[in-house]
């Protein structure tokens, strides 16, 4: 069918037209996690250690359960028992489904502070905050360990004590904080990096850093006398909600049905629950349904934010810069849990260059805090930062301009991928391209600032979805996908069924459908919906469009292939006809008639998603005398196959970079002596605001990808990777000096710019 | 917990004085905020927003009188109060955004006694002094006695703040605040300073007043440093003076928001900037 649509002239695609769940949002109608109530609800409040590390001796929540007003309380052993190999698929991490009920109530031992440990449900809020003060948990408090290095000494406190790092040639006997090692070689590096004309060096350091989703995690479980269980939230995937739910809590998965909810942000902060099956529990203790909702603390102290690192990389080119070799370690701070870590980072580290000889490692290092996740292209931005940072400094030694360095060793088609399969159609070369002829890339520059540029790219994902289009009885149209939407995904499904259908996008109505509406579709993540999911609305409005035909032809009495359909209507074209075009309204009215109702299921699960790329451009001005640093231009340019919806591919640019800002400048947590987490709000942990950024200026770089119907590439992620280096590269030029570490708050730019004069 | 609204400031004292745990508010924007983390559990919130004299501003005497709930934003409305003390407005008017300015007050502000408070180096550099009335009737302290050390005041059981006055305003005299922040907004001072100086048409520094915040358990008057202008027309080398005995004044903590070392550094290079814009605006009118 994708013939058929590249003869066509676009029309929907690539217009931008009015979100169809804008209304709703802009007037405060929209329903998310938090707005969901329903009669007769308890309210259910989470009691968290106050330990980082410690055993769990006893809880005795009986004073609780006697409160007034107390109607069900619940702790770990209210879980299934778990078999250590359960695991589930979410995508781009797996969910150890023993760990994720540990995350949801601690099991014998607290692994950080804002670890929940036990629950109540409870007929207000203020009852269930009461009842949290009469649990009595004693705990046997252990050291504690934080930093990666710390985790790793021989004498560091052990999380797991069957914890045997994994990967390596032989398992070591004895527990530790390493869960796993990874090991890629090409090439003979050392070799060439004695051989190379300049090397550069250097240790590179990044911080743990959270989503910020706006939306605090909030759900409402209702499990009935029969045990069937509804639940009401907002996640990247209710598939993926069903799933963990039910494993942790030992359900049926066609006992379980999950309604989306519109949800604030995910970023991949929400392919993961610490919520839902608490709720279940008490809701099944109770009879009545559950209402759990985070605050913004506890969203800090207990939700899986990216993994810190502390990475270190030589690498080595030619005096023509010709990049030869490189060498790099990476080591991800992943938190209490095994997971999330350098797997990704591995892959991506040097993946926009083509350098033969290379052995990167990598590992992962549990600590005393909370358990990382997914957090918008996992992993990546933090390997990438060093490599684009050594990038940087091997152009300075080299006196090319950066752009050119990279365009001499950047993966055009064809070159070898990770996995050695050769590239498709990749468009860095363009990307960088553009960047270089961008405006921005030669203004000048005032007094005291300083530009920096980096490129990065993202793997992006396929995966299985479901999508279901139907026509209604008056010729509009309903799409369900099984996808939530956190970018403006129904706006793109409803723009490319309205294309294929020939019909006004006003006319579809995209639906995001719990799961019992809609077959299996995986969670929103890896960039993968508008190229996935998007495949599958294309393909069942084109399955949709031969109905019509078939129909059109039966009611005419011509065979199918006698009717074309245009500007959503069939014509006849057998020989000698002078039958009057039938509009979609008349065939969809006759349905009763002609075999019943018009609609198509299609599942796909493709694996021919495309990497995309971005090359950044920032320009800072560096304040000498205190240190802090203000983004003063920034240009984010971007290799997105096609925009279905060019405004919400340049908001994923604009918010992506946003992120990659805040990752560079300020945002870090910070632990107090005991390893409680010393800023767990907005305030002291600090996202940017608005004030503090220019617009974030943005170019679409559309070089189609070759098999998908409209040429989609994932577009949600990649621009989260180059902004880390981008800023940092710049604030060394402003400054003239090299930075490493991140954040590059003002009080480390200060002491750095006076240590050094 | 009750709630109560008295109408004058009589009503305001006996209800301070005699509910258990009785907690004035004026915006309630730390006083809320407090409450929900669980840090203050009062007994009783008195409302002293319904009390005429702690609304509005006006001149008085030459100077002016600022009702201690009025809010930031209505302070941006008196452009006589806004020519005479730029710096305290300003200084008002950087706390949290719009909407929080819209609710939260200078006089909250000042009895929060947050040593990063914004408004409060400013107050102090302009000499304010506070009226405050309790079961014993008005008394006036200057408004760098109010606060007590972080968290904690002067004030006496029953007491509240209902106005704040500022002095007469000499010619050729202005004031500045500055503050160091990562961000550009929503953020708490890592440092304050505030300026208030006067100068006469050679461009002599006559008199000046220099408070900084963030640097001690509470905000600071810091004489020699507003000594060391008078006499120069902030030439480096009296820049210099100021600049250390500003930090020679400073005792601050290490903490999440700044280190020691950062701290000092910072107040010397804020105030300078403070006392340079402090000065340019005296001399405008010139
Ligand atoms: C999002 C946000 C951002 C903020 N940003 C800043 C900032 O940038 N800079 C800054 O300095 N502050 C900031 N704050 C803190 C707060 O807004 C200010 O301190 C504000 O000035 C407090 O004024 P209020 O009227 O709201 O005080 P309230 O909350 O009403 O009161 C504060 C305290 O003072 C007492 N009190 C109030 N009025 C009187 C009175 N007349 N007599 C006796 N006691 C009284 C109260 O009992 C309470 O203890 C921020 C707060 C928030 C929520």
């Amino acid at each position: 069918m994708s013939g058929v649509l590249e003869k066509q002239e676009l029309k929907i695609v690539g217009t931008r037209p009015v979100r169809p769940d804008g209304a709703d949002k802009v007037t405060g109608k929209a329903v998310y996690g938090g707005d969901y109530h329903l009669p007769g609800m308890l309210w259910g409040a989470v009691l968290r250690s106050p330990h980082a590390h410690a055993k769990i001796i006893s809880i005795d929540t009986r004073k609780a359960a006697a409160l007034s007003g107390v109607k069900a309380v619940a702790t770990h052993s209210d879980f299934r028992e778990s078999d250590d190999s359960d695991e589930i698929n979410a995508g781009e991490t797996m969910i150890d489904i023993d760990a994720a009920a540990q995350m949801c109530l601690a099991k014998d031992k607290v692994f950080y502070d804002g670890q929940p440990v036990a629950a109540v449900a409870a007929t207000s809020a203020e009852i269930a905050a009461a009842a949290l003060d009469l649990i009595d948990v004693q705990y046997e408090v252990l050291p504690h360990v934080i930093e990666i290095e710390d985790a790793m000494r021989e004498d560091a406190p052990v999380l797991h004590d069957d914890m045997f790092t994994q990967g390596m040639p032989e398992t070591p006997k004895t527990a530790s904080n390493v869960s796993m090692r990874l090991e890629k070689i090409t090439g003979d590096a050392d070799a060439a990096l004695d051989d190379a004309d300049v090397v550069v060096t250097r240790r590179y350091t990044t911080q743990m850093v959270h989503q910020g989703y706006i939306e605090p995690q909030s759900c409402v479980a209702s499990v009935s006398a029969d045990g069937q269980a509804q639940i009401w939230c907002s996640s990247q995937g209710a598939f993926m909600v069903r799933s963990v739910a039910a494993a942790i809590t030992g359900m049926n998965l066609s006992d379980l049905r999950v309604v989306p909810l519109e949800i604030g942000g995910g970023f991949g902060g929400k392919t993961t629950i610490y919520l839902e099956p608490v709720a279940l529990v008490l809701s099944r203790k109770s009879g009545r349904p559950v209402k759990l909702a985070l605050s913004r603390d506890e969203v800090f102290r207990s939700t899986g934010p990216g993994p810190g690192t502390i990475m270190e990389l030589s690498l080595g080119a030619t005096k023509d810069g010709i990049l030869t070799a490189a060498v790099m370690d990476l080591k991800y701070q992943v938190g209490a849990f095994a997971g999330s870590g350098c797997g990704a980072g591995v892959m991506h580290a040097l993946g926009c260059y083509r350098i033969e000889n290379t052995r990167v490692t990598g590992c992962d290092v549990v600590s005393n805090m909370p358990s990382t996740n997914a957090y918008r292209a996992p992993s990546a931005p933090q390997a990438e930062f060093a490599v684009e940072c050594a990038m940087d400094e091997i152009a300075e030694q080299l006196g090319m301009d950066p752009i050119e360095l990279r365009e001499k060793n950047g993966v055009k088609p064809g070159d070898p991928s990770f996995s050695g399969a050769p590239l498709g159609q990749v468009a860095f070369m363009e990307t960088l391209a553009a960047a270089k002829s961008h405006p921005h890339y030669s203004a000048p520059l005032g007094p005291n600032q300083g530009r920096g540029i980096a490129a990065g790219w993202w793997v992006n994902h396929g995966g299985e979805s479901t999508v279901m289009v139907s026509i209604n009885e008056d010729g509009s149209a309903v799409v369900a996908t099984g996808n939530p939407d956190i970018g403006g995904s129904r706006a793109s499904m409803a723009m490319m069924a309205a294309e294929v259908l020939q019909i006004p996008m006003q006319k579809v109505r995209p639906i995001v459908a719990d799961t019992a509406s809609i077959g299996y579709s995986m969670l929103t993540g890896g960039s993968r919906t508008t190229f996935a999911t998007g495949r599958a609305v294309c393909e069942a409005s084109a399955e949709v469009v031969e109905i019509l035909k078939s129909r059109a032809a039966m009611m005419w009495g011509v065979e199918p292939d006698q009717v074309e359909w245009h500007d959503g209507e069939a014509r006849c074209t057998a020989p000698g006809s002078d039958e009057a075009p039938l509009g979609i309204k008349q065939i969809a009215s006759q349905t009763a008639k002609t075999g019943g109702p018009i609609n198509a299921e299609i599942v796909v699960n493709p694996h021919d998603a495309l990497p995309t790329y971005g090359v950044h451009i920032c320009d800072v001005e560096l304040d000498r005398e205190t240190g802090h640093v203000s983004v003063v231009r920034y240009t984010a340019v971007q290799d997105v196959g096609r925009a279905i919806h060019p405004s919400y591919v340049e908001g994923q640019a604009q918010g992506g970079a946003v992120q990659g800002i805040g990752w560079a400048l300020n945002e870090a947590y910070v632990f107090d002596a005991n390893g409680r987490m010393d800023n767990s709000g907005f305030l002291d942990y600090r996202m940017p605001v608005a004030s503090d950024l220019p617009m974030i200026d943005t170019l679409l770089v559309e070089v189609p990808h070759p098999t998908h119907p409209f040429g989609v590439k994932g577009v949600g992620e990649v621009p989260i990777v180059p902004p880390l280096a981008a800023v940092t590269n710049a604030v060394s030029h402003a400054a003239g000096m090299r930075f490493f570490d991140l954040p590059l708050t003002p009080d480390r730019v200060y002491a750095a710019i006076n240590s050094q004069s | 917990m009750t709630y109560h609204a008295p109408a004058n400031v009589e009503e305001a004292i006996s209800l301070l004085g005699s509910q258990d745990n009785a907690w004035p508010v004026a915006g309630g924007t730390d006083l809320l905020v407090q409450m929900r983390s669980g840090r203050i559990k009062p007994g009783a919130i008195v409302d002293i927003k319904q009390i005429a004299r702690t609304m509005g501003t006006s001149a008085k005497d030459g100077g002016f009188v600022i009702g201690a709930a009025t809010p930031c934003t209505a302070l941006l409305k008196d452009d006589a109060l806004c020519k005479a003390w730029p710096g305290l407005v300003e200084a008002a008017n950087l706390i949290g955004s719009v909407q929080v300015r819209n609710r939260a007050t200078i006089g909250g502000n000042l009895c929060n006694a947050s040593p990063a408070a914004d408004s409060v180096p400013a107050l102090i550099a302009a000499d304010a002094r506070c009226v405050i009335a309790g079961p014993q009737g008005e008394r006036e302290i200057a408004a760098a006695e109010l606060p007590a050390g972080p968290g904690r005041t002067n004030l006496g059981k029953g007491e509240f703040l209902v106005e704040i006055v500022l002095p007469p305003r000499e010619a050729m005299s202005s004031d500045a605040y500055l503050r160091s922040i990562p961000r550009t907004e929503m953020d708490i001072a890592v440092v304050g300073a505030g300026v208030s100086l006067s100068r006469d048409k050679d461009g002599v520094c006559t008199q000046a007043r220099v408070a900084l915040g963030a640097v001690a358990p509470t905000a600071l008057l810091v004489a020699d440093a507003g000594e060391a202008l008078v006499g120069s027309q902030l030439d480096d080398s009296a820049l210099a003076k100021m600049e250390e005995a500003v930090k020679a004044a400073c005792s601050p903590i290490d903490d999440k928001r700044g280190t020691i070392d950062y701290r000092i550094a910072m107040a010397a290079v804020y105030t300078k900037r403070a006392a340079k814009i402090a000065y340019d605006r005296a001399g405008e009118g010139a």
